[in-house]
């Protein structure tokens, strides 16, 4: 409710601001509403997705000149000639991502840093642009017949523009595309295997970036009424990442922060420092630089987070509304086959993780996959579910083969896993964690989410996560933040997000690992339940009492190959196990 | 075109890209060692050139501050450091390093008149000025987040190279300059003619790689840097820290940038930002390394630079933009040829 | 007090733990670990897969933060302990995952675990390499290869040469079996037995249990981040509860 007054306040304060400023502030305004845009955009990619671009000054650029030309030259209408900007910019945007973002991380800022020169010195040494003096006589905008010329008509152009970039920034952020983004910070592996097109979501965030910083630049022709390559420099697009450093990479309200700090703290040092310094320049960088470098190692998420706290938050994590249950796969018949895997071989150069390997799982059975450390279980689990292929051989679900598949195609046909290493994204709420495992089960894509036309679907994914946490038996956590649970509970959360895939196969790798003796039972009750509905699981454990007492069927792999498969109590007095499990020196032999 | 020109062309390409061939390396060095991609790599060349140049006007140039200034933080950080660890035995070291040697240096060149020093002792002051600001920086900036994700360090890169173009424009205000030449000796080729300069540089530039490469693979602290960028927590065992192995990688980058710096300073015009464009081009070429690859990096800059010197020829205007536009086939070609899912850390 | 079921009482405490507990976030790995190793003993820690015996190793390393009392040597630590000041004093971890200088040859591979010793003015590296070589002569015949291209079994040699080249006062070692064929696994082991000739203390971390229990002197079992058992080897090695944690055959359900 207090953040509620705040916000109104701040907005209160934004529409009253024009009637009492001096026209110098309302310019200062002005710059930092169009600096927040480009900013908004960083928070996405950067703040959000995990990635950065150096080159948002460049597509500022974009915008400006698009307009700047096509009206100047061509004297065609300024608003038909922002579709045009944002196409070319959309157009240059899916190019650089599709050519970077496949690669490691760091290869997109780089290849940004020389888009953004390059795209510099065209600005400069192109004559239809105006070279290096640009483009004048650029038109006002007109709105609704009535001309936006002055400074304080154009702050309410700019910040109404900005608002609802924020708006719908948060729509696409808290739906079912917007968490595949989320997950793309240190959840790709997991988002992947969940189905979710990780290469897609990050050149979504990318181009969308992209386009919040055309829109920027057409604003600035109309503001200016003249562009040159001056302000969509490479220089400019770092101080646009170090407004979003600064003011928190991580929240949209962060991007308006930061861009204030640095518009302002830039006019005040540019002002004092070549008269302290008794020289002129830009020296306000040198502040900026070591700015940065501070705020980096004391608040790695920037001042809008320190500035909540003094504001502490009230959780307004979405709450589950009734609705529709989503349709369900029809499981196969009791008993019949679901996986197969066949002299399946994996190699890591010269050594062989999996040497031949053989299995079966049938519907509404539990088979455990055991043997000692560095056996090739985890290997194996890999292969089978597409995140690494094997060498030879040939894995079938449900008849079809699938070793050739990426783990997402293989989610889709109704495999679904956990990991050995707790995957989750600690920050976000555990419903939103296991609404990710429904990934597939929704159609809406981000545009659909900015507009808030996907409501009804996403009330459904959400109510479909907190059946599967109630069925887990985790729904007094459903609202907390998963990386707040002890990790017991978070391999529960893991299963819960298997499941709200609706599979018909379920991969449990470890699940018993740190969990407690009532907490093994309650799994192990779960998994009896799941398998009694005619749900196949297979699963790698340690513990022998849990599995022992829970698996229909064993297979014990030692070097990379299968030892032994049978009942439980048949692979338990098994001599070879025992020699595979506990060492097979001779004593007699003095070793 | 006729040869001569062809001829002249080449030159100046292979003298520029012997310059980003050491750049490249040096810039794959650090990522491979530190994961740091050292955006200010290039400031190195412009510190190196234009303290050299301060020298020959006979001033004290601004690094040497820069030098005492950040001794001084070095200094206080790590015997904050020392104190809450009880080393105080580190104590008069970490002063004598970071705090004695700078002022000693500085009490020379106040002692003695600079621009009559010969040329090899102004070039020796001048790496004994820049190269410790490499260690420096790397402890100062990078060391406390040295943990941090691939991208934090490239976006603190970027902070420290913004910083250091601040300090550049302080130190050496905005005219550039040029510095004596080592020599004045040109060699006839039939028509063309072949620059003892330009022949210098190559040649220097050749001596630096092999002694590179014979430090890498013959001493000890060489072999140990490698084993850093092979395996981290291998090397950590090993007792290589970490720290001492940032701190190397820093200080050999500075001393390629420095030294890089110096060779280009008598033949081209260097203003307090130049080294940025200069150090990038250098990154062109580590790109198609894939920033891992020595020979590769080092024949890809080799490539930018007669790239770059062509097209000054026939789009003078565009040639920045035509060697920049390179990279896009090259990260074209290794995205279809990467078959690599990733996990960010 | 397990000091006191040592082979030898009288040799001096190398390593002495008491209370060591370490927590990953939340979750508590390891609970009230207390161990102790004399000089020239060999102790081991056995325990099913998952026991926390990795992470024992780890925090005693450095590599890990701890909580707990750990004296080293006689000297009692602080919390924040340094992996490289460990290695200046002799300590160290052959890790599980060997973690080898792969592109580099095996003499590359062991002149570097000489490093920390060279930068503290030793200059005996050629010799403590020639005794390697002596105690594993088939990395004597791979000495110009590069690691990455070794066996199992040769990259376990590697690891162990490269940690003996730092003359260590206590070795870790973290399952040397692991992955490796029967007889390479009787080699390393008779390898390891041999060592303590030197005065080394090793530490050694193992889900071989037969085989550790029969080269060591005294031994730990680790269940669940506690030590569960522990006592002389030859004791250890009759007692039905060790075969118990692993096989889970105690409960029938």
């Amino acid at each position: 409710m207090r953040n509620r007054l705040l916000l109104g306040a701040f907005l209160a304060a934004l529409a009253l601001g024009p009637l009492v400023l001096p026209e110098f502030t309302i310019t200062l305004l002005n710059y930092i509403g169009l600096y927040a845009m480009v900013a908004l955009g960083l928070v996405l990619l950067t703040g959000v997705g995990g990635l950065t671009s150096f080159g948002q000054a460049a597509f500022v650029g974009i915008g400006a000149y698009t307009t700047a030309y096509l009206t100047t030259v061509h004297g065609v209408s300024p608003w038909l000639t922002l579709p045009a900007a944002l196409a070319i910019t959309a157009a240059v945007a899916l190019f650089l991502g599709f050519i970077t973002l496949r690669m490691g991380g760091h290869y997109l800022p780089l290849g940004t840093i020389a888009w953004g020169i390059s795209l510099y010195f065209l600005f400069g040494n192109v004559d239809f642009l105006g070279g290096y003096t640009g483009i004048t006589g650029i038109p006002a905008l007109s709105l609704l017949g009535l001309e936006v010329k002055s400074g304080r008509e154009f702050y309410y152009l700019i910040w109404a523009m900005l608002l609802l970039l924020v708006l719908t920034t948060r729509n696409l952020l808290d739906s079912r595309e917007g968490r595949a983004i989320r997950a793309l910070k240190g959840g790709s592996l997991m988002a992947e295997a969940m189905g979710v097109n990780t290469p897609r979501a990050k050149i979504i965030v990318f181009t969308v970036a992209a386009l919040y910083a055309c829109l920027s630049g057409w604003l600035y022709a109309h503001l200016q009424r003249f562009v040159n390559p001056t302000p969509f420099s490479l220089s400019q697009g770092i101080e646009f990442l170090f407004m979003v450093v600064v003011g928190g990479a991580g929240h949209v309200w962060g991007a308006i922060l930061g861009a204030g700090v640095i518009t302002i703290l830039k006019q005040w040092l540019q002002d004092w420092l070549p008269r302290l310094l008794g020289q002129s320049g830009n020296f306000e960088v040198i502040v900026f630089g070591l700015l940065m470098i501070l705020v980096l190692h004391r608040a790695r998420e920037g001042l809008w987070p320190l500035l909540l706290r003094l504001f502490p938050a009230q959780a307004t994590r979405p709450r589950v509304a009734e609705a529709e249950p989503l349709a369900r796969r029809t499981l196969p018949d009791n008993g019949s086959v679901l996986l197969e895997v066949n002299n399946a071989t994996k190699r890591f150069g010269g050594l062989v993780a999996n040497d031949d390997m053989s299995l079966t799982v049938r519907a509404g059975e539990v088979m455990a996959l055991i043997g000692p450390n560095g056996a090739g279980k985890t290997t194996m689990f890999n292969a089978i579910s597409g995140i690494s292929p094997v060498s030879s051989g040939e894995v079938r679900f449900l008849g079809e083969r699938v070793e050739g598949l990426t783990a997402r195609d293989i989610a889709r046909r109704g495999m679904s896993r956990t990991f050995q290493h707790v995957r989750l994204l600690p920050a976000m709420s555990v419903l939103e964690n296991v609404a990710i495992g429904a990934h597939l089960r929704g159609r809406r894509n981000f545009l659909h989410a900015a507009c808030r036309t996907e409501r009804k679907e996403e009330a459904c994914l959400l109510h479909e996560a907190a059946l599967q946490i109630e069925r887990c038996g985790l729904a007094e956590h459903m609202y907390e933040a998963a990386g707040s649970l002890p990790l017991g509970k978070q391999r529960i959360v893991e299963i819960a997000r298997a499941l709200a895939a609706d599979p018909c196969l379920l991969l449990l790798d470890e699940p018993a690992a740190g969990l407690r003796y009532l907490e093994k039972k309650a799994l192990g009750e779960l998994l009896r339940r799941l398998r009694h509905e005619g749900m196949g699981i297979l699963l790698v454990e340690h513990d022998m009492d849990f599995v022992m007492g829970l698996a229909d069927r064993v297979v014990v792999m030692e070097f990379g190959q299968k030892l032994a498969e049978g009942l439980p109590e048949e692979v338990q007095r098994n001599p070879a196990v025992l020699e595979a499990y506990l060492g097979g020196v001779d004593e007699h032999d003095g070793y | 075109m006729d040869l001569q020109i062809v001829l002249l062309l080449g030159q100046d390409g292979i003298t520029s890209g012997a310059i980003y061939a050491l750049l490249a390396l040096a810039l794959v060095l650090v990522f491979a060692v530190t994961r740091v991609i050292f955006i200010p790599q290039g400031e190195f060349v412009a510190f190196g050139a234009l303290t050299l140049s301060s020298l020959q006007a006979g001033k004290l140039p601004g690094t040497l501050w820069l030098l005492i200034g950040l001794g001084a933080a070095v200094a206080f950080a790590d015997i904050s450091w020392a104190l809450r660890h009880h080393k105080m035995r580190r104590v008069p070291l970490i002063l004598f390093y970071n705090c004695g040697v700078p002022i000693l240096l500085a009490g020379y060149l106040l002692a003695v008149s600079p621009a009559t020093l010969p040329q090899p002792v102004q070039v020796a002051l001048t790496l004994a000025m820049v190269v410790p600001i490499g260690a420096m920086i790397y402890r100062l900036a990078y060391q406390p987040i040295a943990e941090a994700s691939v991208l934090m360090l490239l976006i603190v890169s970027v902070a420290v190279h913004v910083a250091l173009i601040g300090l550049g424009l302080l130190f050496f205000g905005a005219e550039g300059s040029r510095t004596t030449p080592f020599t004045d000796m040109s060699f006839q080729i039939g028509d063309a003619v072949l620059q003892g300069q330009t022949v210098l540089v190559v040649v220097a530039s050749l001596v630096l790689i092999v002694a590179l490469y014979f430090y890498f693979e013959r001493t000890i602290y060489g072999k140990a840097l490698r084993a850093t960028a092979m395996n981290r927590t291998g090397a950590r065992l090993m007792g290589i820290s970490a720290n001492l192995a940032g701190r190397l990688s820093f200080m050999l980058a500075a001393l390629i940038g420095a030294f890089s710096g110096v060779l280009i300073a008598p033949i081209t015009t260097i203003y307090y930002d130049s080294g940025f464009l200069i150090g990038l081009k250098g990154f062109v070429g580590a790109i198609i390394g894939g920033l891992a690859s020595y020979p590769i990096a080092a024949a890809g800059a080799i490539l930018v630079g007669l790239l770059e010197s062509f097209s000054s020829f026939y789009a003078s205007a565009f040639k920045e933009v035509i060697v920049f536009t390179l990279i896009i086939p090259v990260l074209l070609w290794r995205s279809l040829t990467s078959r690599h899912v990733e996990e960010e850390e | 007090m397990a000091t006191e079921l040592g082979e030898n009482p009288v040799a001096p405490v190398v390593l002495d733990v008491r209370d060591l507990s370490v927590s990953y976030g939340k979750v508590e790995a390891l609970r009230g670990i207390n161990l102790s190793i004399r000089k020239g003993e060999i102790v081991t820690v056995i325990g099913p897969n998952g026991a926390g015996k990795t992470t024992l190793l780890s925090a005693l390393m450095g590599l890990l933060p701890a909580k707990g009392d750990i004296s080293y040597l006689g000297e009692h630590q602080g919390t924040d302990r340094q992996v490289e000041h460990l290695v200046r004093h002799g300590m160290t971890l052959v890790p599980e995952r060997r973690e080898l200088f792969g592109e580099m040859s095996v003499e590359d591979n062991l002149l570097l675990g000489a490093f920390d010793r060279y930068r503290a003015g030793h200059r005996d590296h050629l010799e403590t390499m020639d005794q390697v070589y002596d105690i594993f002569p088939r990395l004597l015949e791979r000495r110009e290869q590069m690691a990455g291209t070794l066996s199992g079994g040769e990259r376990q040699m590697l690891a162990m040469g490269r940690a003996l080249v730092a003359k260590p006062k206590l070795l870790m070692l973290d399952e040397p079996s692991l992955g490796l064929a029967p007889l390479i696994i009787k080699e390393i082991f008779r390898t390891i037995a041999a060592l303590t000739k030197t005065g080394v203390a090793i530490l050694l971390v193992e889900q071989n249990a037969r085989a550790a229990l029969h080269v060591s002197d005294r031994a730990y079992v680790l269940e669940t981040g506690e030590i569960s058992l522990e006592g002389p080897s030859k004791e250890l090695a009759r007692d039905p509860r060790v075969i118990e944690s692993y096989l889970g055959l105690g409960h029938r359900h």
